[in-house]
């Protein structure tokens, strides 16, 4: 094994083919949803099954969308509502308190910073019993609110914004900026929130994606099929009997395509937001 | 101890690395009113309290009581503690998270070192575009994912059954039935989502080694492989704590997957993952008090492997690196 490493690692060809191989694992399971959302259950399991995309997909996600007891739109429309208030919240919470870790000076800074970085060694599901208590004594249960107000800030995002702050941001022009007079908000209005424009979308993506993906929580705390969110509401396309999974695939791949859509647009943003956040962390 | 009578501040530098800050000066910029520190951090204290702290602390309170969110409540001392050392549930679902943690972990370590080992390749073409494939799978939905793998594990009709039963003499395996089996199923969903991930991590701190290193130790005639074993996998001591670290909170709250395949976590309990065992404690059996218990124990198991795992870098560092 050992001799033959040097040797792979200068055949290019064998890259190449294992990136290939890696893409075509990572795309597959889309692929795959579209094939057995659009075949007919006989198709699907016959050896060896169909490949091919069959024509029954629009027929499909019409019964995803007209389900019994299911609302997909009203879901889609929920985790819409619910990503979006919480991107928007993080990004701006988590840069105003990031740029006073940052960049300010005061009392009780290290020790708070510290204090965050600690709570992230928390796992989440240690608060989920008592924040349901509170989802409950508060009136928030089976609202979307329920969802929201616990996500609205994240000790990542205020440890992430501060990194941030600190690397893209030189002290020099703050420093400049303060002395011909001006102040604190209009130093971060002005000079910090342009600056870090580009990394608070890409704080604003990730925390859209965490609360698309959430399900643990959802579940807990929503209870009528026209509040779920579309983790949910998947779970309820389950085939009672038999094994066809076409209704569920369907409405897989109908929740998963905006993502694959957003993606087009974002993925390389994410990429490089995932290796910035790496070489700090 | 001496040494911190000398010269406030400047003479800490050694011990402890966050502190190297205080030797430029204050931190952060000194002409910006340092008061306007606390009307900044308030509005996110406030709610980081209220939600994400309070819960932790009131969970410690209401897992030495017996809980009932609908009748009354009663003092319960260790009791829940004890039970649960008693209760072959935690251990089997311990077992299964340990085992569905080690399945995903190790392969995906070995595999995302050695694609951020291709991918660093300068010479590599459509850099960007592997990159961006390679992240593809950590965005999508987790539901619609253990549908889709779910099918494809299927016993009689699952695609990786269909592969498998081309060879000779394997018959069909029932990824859901057998304990190993349905463990590799969930490793299975988890590693494909976080691979690409973690070879972007990978990548991130490969891309800072500096080349200088790669060019002396050929010019030394060390191969590729020597090259890979003695400069690049030694300078990722740190990310790979790192991503185990992140990796093992991560498996500790496995539970959309094995949820998925089976509420119960299985017909023998085969697949019942920590996380789903405090949610079924939780709400399906009421026992607030008891799942809050399992909750501090999944935190103390977090809080004991993290410390292992640091205590195990810094003897390695301490050794390698000098």
């Amino acid at each position: 094994m050992k001799r033959n490493i040097p040797k792979w690692q200068k055949t290019s060809k064998l890259h190449y083919l294992m990136l290939a191989l890696i893409t075509f694992l990572s795309i597959f399971p889309f692929y795959w949803m579209f094939i057995v959302s659009s075949n007919t259950d006989a198709e699907i399991s016959k050896t060896p099954p169909s490949l091919v995309p069959g024509p029954r997909f629009l027929e499909v996600a019409g019964k995803v969308l007209s389900a019994e007891g299911v609302y997909f739109t009203q879901a889609l429309t929920n985790t819409f509502i619910v990503g979006i208030a919480i991107a928007v919240a993080q990004v701006i919470f988590s840069a105003i308190a990031g740029f006073a870790f940052a960049k300010l000076h005061f009392k009780g800074r290290q020790f708070s910073i510290l204090f965050i970085i600690a709570t992230m060694m928390l796992p989440s599901q240690l608060g989920i019993v008592p924040l349901f208590i509170m989802a409950n004594k508060l009136n928030l249960v089976n609202t979307l609110y329920a969802l929201i107000v616990p996500a609205l800030v994240t000790a990542f995002g205020v440890f992430w914004m501060r990194q941030i702050i600190d690397a893209q941001v030189p002290n020099e022009i703050l420093e400049a900026a303060s002395i011909d007079g001006a102040s604190v908000p209009r130093v971060f209005w002005s000079i910090v929130l342009p600056s870090i424009r580009q990394s608070s979308f890409v704080l604003g993506l990730f925390a859209f994606l965490a609360a698309w993906n959430d399900y643990l929580w959802p579940t807990i705390v929503l209870q009528s099929p026209e509040r779920f969110t579309l983790q949910v509401a998947l779970t309820q396309l389950k085939p009672l009997y038999g094994l066809d999974y076409s209704l569920q695939m369907g409405g897989a791949f109908l929740a998963t395509a905006p993502l694959l859509i957003l993606f087009i647009f974002v993925g390389r943003r994410l990429v490089s937001g995932v290796m910035d956040g790496a070489v700090k962390g | 101890m001496t040494i911190f009578k000398e010269g406030k501040g400047r003479a800490k530098v050694p011990l402890t690395p966050w502190k190297k800050k205080e030797k430029k000066q204050l931190p952060g910029v000194a002409s910006l009113d340092g008061r306007w520190g606390y009307p900044a951090i308030a509005p996110f204290f406030l709610i980081f309290i209220v939600f994400g702290v309070a819960p932790v602390i009131y969970s410690i309170y209401i897992a030495f009581f017996k809980w009932d969110p609908l009748g009354e409540s009663e003092f319960n001392g260790i009791n829940n503690f004890t039970f649960l050392l008693q209760d072959s549930d935690f251990w089997i679902a311990l077992r299964n998270t340990f085992s569905i943690w080690a399945l995903s972990t190790f392969p995906q370590l070995v595999v995302a070192i050695s694609l951020a080992a291709i991918l660093r390749n300068k010479r590599l073409k459509g850099k960007s575009f592997w990159r961006t494939i390679l992240l593809v799978p950590n965005i999508t939905s987790i539901i619609a994912i253990t549908i889709v793998f779910q099918q494809l594990f299927g016993r009689d009709y699952g695609l990786i059954n269909g592969i498998l039963s081309l060879i000779p003499g394997v018959e069909n395996i029932d990824f859901i039935e057998g304990i190993i089996p349905s463990h590799i199923q969930i490793a299975t969903m988890i590693s494909w989502r976080w691979v690409g991930y973690n070879t972007l991590i990978f990548l991130a701190s490969m891309l800072a080694i500096p080349d200088e290193l790669y060019e002396s130790a050929s010019v030394d005639g060390a191969s590729k492989w020597q090259q890979f074993k003695y400069v690049t996998l030694p300078s990722l001591k740190n990310t790979i704590t790192f991503v185990l670290i992140v990796g093992t909170i991560g498996g500790l709250q496995v539970f959309a997957e094995p949820q998925q395949l089976n509420a119960e976590g299985g017909s023998t309990k085969q697949f019942l993952t920590l996380t789903l065992f405090l949610y079924n404690q939780a709400f399906l059996n009421n026992k607030y008090g008891y799942a809050a218990a399992i909750g501090i124990a999944i935190t103390i198991i977090v809080l004991i492997i993290s410390a292992i795992n640091f205590v195990i870098t810094r003897r390695i560092s301490g050794e390698g690196s000098r």
